[in-house]
């Protein structure tokens, strides 16, 4: 179970992201987007989702049992290569629902002072 | 010039899905979990087979939202609710049809999409959106 104190607490990044055109470019070939100026719109989980699941399992969650809920990205701009992101972690909401525990956290993705793009992650942990 | 009406159907499009899919997201995204990759191990948690990530269709369907909304850099804001898995067996080609209906045109000006990804005729996203520039 994770700690309900946690539930609402922000946990800043510790590091940072360089993001590569070699990065952006082997995501976008994956779905066969070409065009690769700019990161394609889920790009950002690749970032996020790692954060999450250390923050959680640090937290108590049991991830061998998680699956993915729900996504949602909100993009203030798209993630291009140079940009250097740190993630701040929230953990939102945390609940029981037939003996499942379902966790919302979001990603909040920061090039400098600059909100790039945050996402929200509805994780289930299956009972 | 706008893009899109109100009530306006966007043509679907047809992605395909096999295991060399899986490992090459996998590998481009860093998640690595085995039920994506192993059938052995898929089954032995309950699974049918290898299970394509959920975060593989959601990064379909937003290629599909690109575009038809002119490419990526139009797309702000996107969520999906995964609602079924799609199963993936060994040599196989799974396809997943994704079709779009525009169910709002929002005050700030922009498309609300409203995202439909069948796999085997059964929905596998739920409440599937996107809100896009409509320029």
């Amino acid at each position: 179970m994770l700690n309900p104190d946690l539930v609402g607490r922000t946990f800043p990044g510790a590091t940072s992201t360089s993001v590569s055109q070699e990065s952006i470019s082997a995501f976008a070939a994956v779905i066969g987007e070409s065009e690769i100026s700019v990161a394609t719109p889920t790009y950002a989980i690749t970032i996020t989702l790692d954060q999450s699941q250390k923050l959680l399992q640090e937290s108590g969650l049991d991830w061998t049992r998680v699956v993915h809920g729900e996504q949602r990205f909100e993009i203030k701009r798209p993630i291009v290569a140079g940009d250097t992101l740190r993630c701040d972690s929230t953990i939102e909401s945390a609940r029981v629902m037939a003996g499942n525990e379902i966790v919302t956290v979001r990603g909040d993705l920061f090039n400098g002072t600059e909100l790039v793009v945050s996402t929200w992650s509805t994780l289930v942990v299956r009972a | 010039m706008s893009r899109f009406i109100l009530g306006q159907e966007l043509p679907s499009h047809t992605f395909h899905i096999n295991r060399a899919l899986l490992v090459a997201y996998a590998n481009a995204s860093g998640d690595q979990n085995p039920i994506h990759q192993d059938e052995a191990f898929a089954k032995s948690v309950g699974l049918p087979d290898v299970i394509a990530h959920g975060m593989l269709t959601m990064a379909l369907a937003g290629k599909y939202v690109a575009d038809q909304a002119g490419g990526s850099s139009s797309v702000k804001e996107f969520s999906v609710r995964f609602t079924k898995p799609v199963v993936v067996p060994a040599d196989t080609d799974v396809e997943l049809i994704v079709s779009g209906k525009i169910s709002e045109i929002t005050e700030a000006g922009d498309a609300k999409i409203d995202i439909t990804a069948v796999c085997a005729d059964t929905k596998v996203l739920g409440m599937a959106k996107a809100i896009v520039a409509n320029a």
